[in-house]
């Protein structure tokens, strides 16, 4: 009774129909956008166009890899490599021990049963739980026997008949026969297999490294192993050690150089530093230029001047930079206490002496702290403006990915893009605690 | 014991009779390993730069010489074609509209992702305290993958088009957002949390009338922040393939000669894109930290 008549009473209740009213209208509001933006991005065709056959090679890529072991059906020479490459191919005759050959006849064991033979009648294809799949050539085509119905991981058309089963794939053509196996892991990764230390366990390479006999007597085994490590042609380490470089030298050209050039620049642009109005004026809109042009359109007028390569992109970087760094500089310039300042004047200090010892000191936390932060981010930066401008590990990263076949080597660089970032990370932060609650 | 304490022999002690001695001693000790370091910075920032100009296919000084040769070539075109400029700028508007989009659902979608796990992510908020170091991992690993791998990964997936862009940028925001917000609420007053678990209020509801009152100024105006980063970012995620006026401006600069009018006018509604956003979301911000009184 009193409550409603109460003099406050309409426009507190007025005030909690408002915020209500309001804490039902956000939501709905973003709802409704997200709505728009479903249709707008077309998001119903987006399953039609999805290639999920991509995604699933992707996958299986990222943590293992194939051998093949192919018979040239004209020669009959038969020869296994791994993922197919001239680099993984094992020397002519040698095979890995799930293969053994005699005669004519190969048998490939690809575990749990699952028995592949080449002959000179054609191949066989032994599935456990089913029945055996024979192919021979007959005339033009090929002749497919195995128990009916055709289930459907066996394909087979006139002259191509393909076989996925979980422990690997069988495919046989006029011209080849191929059948690949999985293992988990990344292929080769230190050892490629013309390097005498392939294949071989970690004890057994500790032990070489350690005490063994020499392999090749004019190096020892340890120098033998960095030296092919390091030069491994299959995912040139060597190349990608060199790239990660370049990335972290962007990021650290970039932003530091950045923070030399726009600390000057500053002074100038802050009011209690600078009394020429139109000065100060001139100088914003240049680090808001530099800042809203946007580091994309910096790289692309740069890499015309410059070419390709790390320098392009940590003065793209360098330029974006500055014109933040001058922005946010000018303002921690502003809000300096004037006091350090006036005690340093009594004593007679020029305007140089001034910025030295009152101003300095004050601002070095939040300019370092500032700069150092942004040198994590521009790491990040420093990877795509890579990939456009030609440098890095974005430039690997890109080039892995439009070729579509290395996945792999797309997993492991992502794996070190994310390293470098997190250690870039903890480094920044490591500094930042360091040089300024040290100090 | 003062004889122990200060030693038998005598060190070094501040000499009574120069009491500044030491303190200068000091300030010239500081300074040299000011200076030591600087001078090593300097020598880094130095040979770095070195080595980048060798690893790069032109040099830095002749590149200089030419570095106005592109817009010059460029601007000069777009001049003797400006009659075309608005039209193209027009034409430029549904693409535009395509990346600030994919900037705009992809920091909603972050955010609201990284309001819950901030929240999760929070000691003394967290609904399962057990997960909140997991959760920060998460986030920081989400921070760490930078946009264009997953954008580039998603494109061969999903094809062209705004999708892989929007969930990189997503991604990322999530993990960036999800720091500072957890940062925020770890600040946040618990008294209205306890209050209104005192009246079994569900974990929904505590962190929904509790803490979000508290944090949503704070947090609004890091996503406000974010989303003047993500424009810049989906304009540059186009470059690389995924849709939007990046895309464009890719395709116009590998026209080359011929088409640079479409090239400056892309760039010109870009730029004045990216200006507007920067000042809208800084007015609001400001409104926002001070108050809208002010």
């Amino acid at each position: 009774m009193t409550a409603a008549t109460h003099p406050l009473a309409p426009a507190l209740l007025a005030g909690f129909h408002r915020r209500k009213l309001q804490a039902i209208a956000l939501p709905a509001l973003v709802m409704l956008y997200l709505c728009y933006a479903f249709f707008a991005f077309d998001i119903p065709s987006l399953f039609a166009k999805a290639r999920l056959d991509n995604a699933a090679i992707l996958a299986s890529d990222f943590w293992s890899y194939k051998t093949h072991v192919t018979r040239d059906n004209r020669t009959g020479r038969v020869f296994a490599a791994v993922e197919g490459e001239a680099k993984g191919a094992y020397p002519a005759g040698t095979f890995p021990d799930w293969v053994s050959q005699t005669g004519a006849t190969t048998t490939i064991d690809l575990g749990t049963g699952h028995v592949v033979t080449y002959d000179a009648t054609g191949a066989r294809f032994a599935v456990p739980g089913y029945g055996t799949i024979d192919i021979r050539p007959d005339g033009a085509g090929l002749k497919l026997t195995a128990p009916e119905p055709l289930p459907d991981w066996i394909n087979a058309s006139g002259n191509r008949v393909s076989v996925t089963t979980d422990a690997g794939r069988f495919t046989y053509t006029r011209s080849k026969v191929e059948t690949f196996r999985y293992f988990a892991g990344w292929e080769l990764f230190f050892f490629t297999l013309d390097s005498p230390f392939a294949g071989k366990g970690w004890g057994e390479l500790a032990a070489l490294a350690l005490w063994g006999d020499r392999i090749d007597p004019a190096r020892s085994n340890i120098a033998g192993m960095a030296h092919d490590i390091w030069t491994n042609g299959m995912w040139h380490h060597a190349d990608v050690a060199g790239a990660i470089f370049e990335t972290v030298l962007m990021a650290f050209l970039g932003t530091f150089g950045g923070a030399i050039i726009a600390l000057p620049l500053a002074f100038a642009a802050a009011r209690n530093m600078n009394p020429l109005a139109p000065a100060r004026f001139a100088l914003r809109r240049v680090f808001d230029f530099t800042r809203g042009v946007d580091g994309l359109i910096w790289t692309i007028i740069l890499s015309r001047a410059f070419g390709p390569g790390p320098m392009t992109g940590a003065l793209a970087i360098l330029i974006t930079d500055a014109g933040a760094f001058g922005k946010s500089f000018s303002e921690a310039l502003e809000n300096i206490d004037e006091k350090q300042l006036e005690g340093i004047r009594s004593t007679g200090a020029n305007a140089l002496q001034r910025a030295r010892f009152g101003v300095i000191p004050q601002i070095t936390p939040v300019l370092l702290s500032q700069t150092l932060y942004s040198l994590e981010s521009n790491t990040r930066s420093a990877t795509v403006i890579g990939a456009i401008v030609g440098g890095g590990i974005g430039l690997l990263l890109t080039q892995a990915i439009q070729t579509q076949k290395d996945w792999e080597e797309v997993a492991y660089y992502i794996t070190l893009i994310i390293l470098m970032v997190m250690t870039m990370d903890s480094l920044s932060g490591w500094l930042r605690r360091k040089l300024i609650k040290g100090a | 014991m003062v004889d122990i304490a200060f030693g038998p022999t005598p060190g070094k002690r501040p000499d009574p009779k120069a009491p500044g001695a030491a303190y200068l001693a000091m300030t010239r000790r500081k300074r040299l390993y000011g200076g030591l370091i600087l001078v090593v910075f300097l020598a880094m920032l130095a040979s770095g730069f070195h080595a980048a100009e060798t690893r790069n296919a032109g040099g830095f000084l002749s590149g200089l010489a030419q570095l106005d040769d592109f817009p010059r070539e460029v601007l000069a075109e777009a001049w003797t074609k400006r009659a075309n400029l608005p039209a193209l700028m027009w034409a430029a508007l549904p693409s535009l509209i395509e990346t600030v989009n994919i900037a705009a659902v992809s920091t909603l979608i972050g955010v609201l992702a990284a309001s819950l796990l901030s929240l999760l992510a929070t000691r003394g908020l967290a609904r399962w305290p057990l997960l909140t170091p997991v959760i920060r991992r998460l986030l920081d690993a989400m921070r760490a993958i930078p946009e264009v791998v997953i954008a580039l990964i998603l494109i061969y997936i999903l094809g062209g088009g705004p999708i892989p862009a929007m969930v990189a940028i997503a991604i990322h925001t999530t993990g960036a957002m999800g720091k500072l917000f957890s940062e925020v609420a770890e600040n946040a007053d618990l008294k209205p949390v306890e209050g209104l678990a005192s009246v079994g209020a569900t974990w929904g509801q505590r962190m929904w009338l509790g803490i979000l009152p508290q944090v949503a100024p704070n947090w609004f105006s890091y996503a406000l922040l974010r989303f003047e980063i993500n424009v810049r970012a989906s304009a540059i995620l186009g470059f690389v393939g995924a849709g939007g006026i990046g895309y464009d401006l890719k395709i116009a600069m590998q026209w080359g000669g011929g088409r640079y009018d479409s090239v400056v006018a892309i760039f010109l509604v870009l730029f004045a894109t990216i200006v507007l956003i920067d000042q809208l979301s800084d007015r609001l911000r400001h409104r926002l930290v001070k108050g809208a009184a002010q």
